[in-house]
């Protein structure tokens, strides 16, 4: 008895060893060059969620006109970009890859990425968006949205824009004083990190931008303009705007999307990416320019999304023509910002998309923006810089000490 | 030898698995083997194909060792322990050995491929496109397997050349309704599928625009349209330098992963090299990251321990209480109070995070009826929120454990104790907890193992804030060491280095063996009460 037990057990012992050696191999054989065997070139295409379903009618034209089938690969936005960075040296990684343009400094350190010559294309293109794209002077990604912050107004409740963020603020708490508000104003800030972005382009209108541009306007990693006069006076304005309620830590952006959208605050500094839930709730709103606290403009940060080519595609030829020929086109741009509401980085498309006065009111203000800097050492600024203005926001800091001190320690990591 | 002995060994004999196998058994063990070495040879020839030699190497040792183990008639232990160790192999010796070797190069943002990678993507990136030239339209034609280039200007003018032959005009090639010339007598023109086929040919084609090198070639990147490039920077194979064009410059490999120039300045991207022991020598020399790690792994100690003491006290009192006979409705109290194991640890801490919000958690709203606490932002508060929600999530298992080694001590023992004159706490002390601790000391070793790095709770609660005040870098009062090692791998700050992050968990093994060693040779000593 005790016999034929073991037996029985030695033998499922041996079913999971060869289980476990058929995953095995199965694992290891799967990069196989199945796709050189079988005739038809098939391209894989790294795309999130959100923007997969516009992509999907651009590859099925691709297949018919040229018989190459493109995969879109869903993948997680958060971490797209390192796996990318991980992946295409090991020659598992895609062909092509969807991301917005700050991801382009990463690729070129790591050289995962390959140039793209857009020729004479780029002029269909918004300028901003091409040279959101190019890096230290060579082009790498076709644009196909741009996007910007502004301020969203609720125009039930305010009817008149105001120019300064003080008259924001103080139109803000006009509001709430009358009882038909909770918030005055409202900004997602992230409780851990603050939320940089958003604000930047009120921090810009003190002067401060986070790198100085040079002639050519790429960002210049040793200059940083965080340093200039004007970052201890915006500072010192955050905390006053915190006092009078205007910024709250505890706020995020869901949370400040659900308050807008129940009408609880006439301003909210979001992007064109939170409109069609407002317009859902049935808001009336009114697109105004970034509000500013000093004496210069306010330029917010652009963020163009595009399309990237690994620089080891095994089919680099097949996708730069879907890229260069099949996503450049109206169509395909306009399918996407029909899906995506981001509006388009190609000229003709923007002005088909701009017949919708949002849109054209984002565009508008996003003419007034920069490219946010691409370089590595962008990734090194956003926790303090971030931090900071949290500290800032929270009155757990001076102002006047705790800024500098923050650029200090920005400054030293940049010089590594 | 006697009779009996000999019949014995007969006996013995007889009993070996091996022999008594019955024909099912044996067919299917032959047929199981029979895939095994079917799908490995099938593996070793596409690893050969793709050149994969040590994993070939790898599937070829453990196919062999497979068929050696379920073979042979003796060696019964092997047959059981083979899938087991086959696992040990892949998912923890394979991943420490490859932590071992990362740890001693310098991989990370900027370092993270191959020597040949690195030049092939700093020749491409200096390939620059000759200012205000024209976009030609492209027709690839072929003659003799050699590919050619049949351009048509913006002006109309159509030029035809190759690899060798520097762009000559031609007048009979004949163009299409769009004015782009398609093809030439005596090519072959390619269609979009042959241009596919030899892909990696044409994007390697490079047609000199004049007998004059310097004056750039033409390239192409989708095959229907080419453009005039200059190297600005050219490879010599030779001497291993990249020499800028324009400047002159020269750019060596300078030993430490990329070239530079004498100026020290280097060409992006670089490479992986070994770099010995620099990795550990700067987890310990950098004044930045020296200061914050001494305070972690404090931290890291203080919650360990102290996560451990708090979640086995409150599992042991809450055995003993549900332990007590008389009791009623034990059942579903146990079962209450099991429910937080079963939840998974990501999730639970997720809703942690949201009922502690400072504003907007149920904690501070409803329970302290709208207190401003900061349970997760002020240093001292996260850290005490980030244990109090590991002992949440910990009390269960450590109850449960208890209960069950409860059980299994005899009443006898007690009840003797009681007879002796013991107060109820003596007998607790003197005999139920080191009869107790004998079974569950090896659990509360491990338990401290696992809290050692415990990511999920500290990850979802806080993700190691609030931030330190006094550093740079990114690491805050709750982090642990293993938070701090994914900071520095997968770099929410300066960028991912997984060379130092490597490095930093080999310390972390040695600092959990070695106290795990200790431990466990400690326990041993309770063993002998029985």
């Amino acid at each position: 008895m005790l016999v034929n037990r073991r037996r029985v057990l030695a033998t499922g012992a041996l079913a999971v060893a060869s289980s476990l050696l058929l995953g095995a191999c199965g694992s290891s054989d799967d990069s196989g060059s199945d796709d050189s065997s079988s005739g038809s070139t098939t391209l894989t295409m790294w795309v999130d969620a959100e923007r997969a379903p516009a992509l999907k009618d651009a590859a099925a034209s691709f297949k018919k006109d040229k018989d190459v089938e493109v995969k879109l690969v869903i993948k997680d936005f958060q971490s797209a970009r390192d796996d990318f960075i991980t992946q295409v040296p090991t020659g598992k990684g895609p062909d092509m890859i969807v991301g917005p343009h700050d991801w382009v400094g990463k690729f070129v350190q790591n050289g995962v990425v390959a140039p793209l010559e857009l020729g004479d294309k780029a002029g269909d293109f918004e300028d901003a968006a091409v040279q959101a794209m190019t890096y230290e002077g060579k082009t790498y990604g076709l644009p196909y949205a741009i996007e910007n912050v502004a301020l969203v107004r609720n125009t039930a409740l305010l009817d008149t824009p105001a120019q300064t963020m003080d008259d924001v603020v103080a139109a803000g708490n006009g509001v709430v004083k009358a009882g038909k508000a909770k918030y005055p104003f409202l900004v997602g800030l992230d409780p851990k990190q603050g939320d940089p972005y958003h604000l930047y382009g009120i921090q810009t209108s003190y002067g401060a931008p986070v790198f100085e541009r040079n002639d050519a306007g790429d960002y210049d990693p040793n200059q940083l303009g965080l340093g200039n006069p004007g970052g201890v006076e915006f500072a010192k304005d955050l905390a006053a705007w915190s006092k009078a309620g205007a910024l709250n830590p505890s706020i995020t952006g869901d949370i400040a999307k659900t308050a807008f959208n129940k009408g609880e605050s006439p301003y909210f500094l979001t992007g064109p990416w939170n409109v069609p839930d407002m317009q859902k709730a049935g808001l009336e709103i009114a697109i105004d320019p970034i509000p500013t606290g000093g004496d210069e403009a306010a330029t917010p940060f652009i963020g163009v999304n595009g399309f990237f080519i690994s620089s080891k595609a095994t089919n680099a030829l097949a996708a730069s023509e879907f890229v260069l020929n099949y996503l450049s086109t109206e169509d395909a741009q306009d399918a996407l910002f029909k899906t995506g509401g981001r509006p388009p980085a190609l000229k003709a498309s923007f002005e088909k998309a701009a017949s919708d006065p949002i849109v054209a009111a984002f565009g508008e203000i996003g003419k007034t923006g920069a490219p946010m800097p691409a370089i590595p050492q962008m990734d090194a600024v956003w926790a303090d810089w971030g931090a900071t203005e949290l500290d800032i926001i929270k009155g757990k800091v001076d102002p006047a000490t705790a800024w500098p001190k923050m650029v200090q320690s920005v400054q030293s990591k940049v010089a590594g | 030898m006697t009779p009996t002995d000999e019949r014995r060994g007969l006996r013995a004999r007889l009993s070996r698995p091996g022999e008594t196998d019955g024909l099912v058994g044996i067919l299917v063990k032959i047929v199981l083997l029979g895939l095994v070495d079917a799908i490995a040879i099938y593996a070793v020839f596409v690893l050969a194909a793709q050149e994969k030699w040590a994993v070939l190497a790898v599937a070829v040792v453990l196919t062999v060792g497979v068929n050696v183990v379920y073979l042979r008639r003796d060696g019964l232990p092997a047959k059981y322990l083979a899938p087991g160790i086959t696992l040990l192999l892949i998912f923890q010796v394979f991943v420490m050995v490859y932590t071992g070797y990362i740890a001693f190069t310098n991989a990370g943002d900027g370092h993270n491929s191959t020597k040949s990678d690195a030049i092939e993507a700093i020749a491409t990136k200096g390939q620059e496109r000759v200012p205000d030239s024209p976009q030609y339209q492209l027709s690839v034609l072929e003659k003799r397997a050699s590919l050619w280039f049949l351009v048509t200007a913006p002006d109309g003018t159509v030029a035809l050349g190759s690899s060798e032959e520097p762009l000559e005009e031609v007048d009979d090639a004949e163009v299409d309704g769009s004015g782009k010339a398609v093809s030439v007598d005596g090519y072959s023109t390619l269609s979009f599928e042959e241009l596919l086929d030899q892909q990696d040919e044409i994007l390697a084609v490079a047609v000199p625009v004049s007998d004059n090198p310097s004056d750039g070639s033409l390239r192409t990147a989708d095959g229907s349209t080419a453009y005039e490039y200059r190297s600005n920077l050219t490879y010599d194979e030779a001497a291993d330098t990249f020499t800028d064009t324009t400047t002159g410059t020269v750019y060596r490999d300078g030993g430490e992963g990329s070239y530079v120039s004498d100026d020290g300045e280097a060409l992006v991207p670089g490479w992986k090299i070994n770099v010995g022991l620099d990795n550990f020598r700067r987890a310990v020399e950098t004044p930045q990251l020296r200061d914050s790690l001494l305070a972690v792994i404090a931290w890291t100690f203080v919650f360990a321990t102290l996560s451990v003491a708090l979640v086995f006290g409150l599992g042991l009192f809450l055995a003993m209480v549900f332990n007590v006979a008389s009791m009623r409705g034990k059942k579903f109290y146990r079962v209450m109070l099991i429910l937080p194991y079963a939840f998974p640890a990501f999730l639970s801490g997720l809703v942690w995070a949201g009922l502690l919000n400072t504003e907007f958690g149920f904690i501070n709203q409803v329970l302290l009826g709208g207190a401003d606490i900061e349970w997760l932002t002020d240093p001292w508060l996260a850290r005490f929120s980030v244990l109090f929600v590991n002992l949440w999530l910990g009390f269960p298992y450590m109850f449960l454990v208890c209960t069950g080694a409860l059980q299994s001590i005899p009443d006898e023992m007690n009840e003797a104790a009681r007879m002796d004159g013991a107060s109820p706490w003596r007998a607790f002390r003197a005999v139920k907890l080191p009869l107790l601790l004998v079974s569950v000391a090896p659990l509360l070793i491990t338990t401290f193992a696992y809290n050692f790095n415990n990511f999920n709770v500290i990850y979802m609660l806080t993700r190691g804030g609030p931030r330190f005040e006094d550093t740079t870098s990114d690491i805050g009062a709750t982090d642990l060491l293993i938070t701090m090692v994914y900071k520095v791998a997968f770099g929410t700050g300066t960028g991912r280095d997984y060379g130092l992050a490597s490095a930093l968990s080999i310390i972390i093994f040695v600092v959990i063996g070695v106290i795990a060693a200790l431990l466990f040779r400690r326990t041993t000593a309770l063993e002998d009460i029985h």
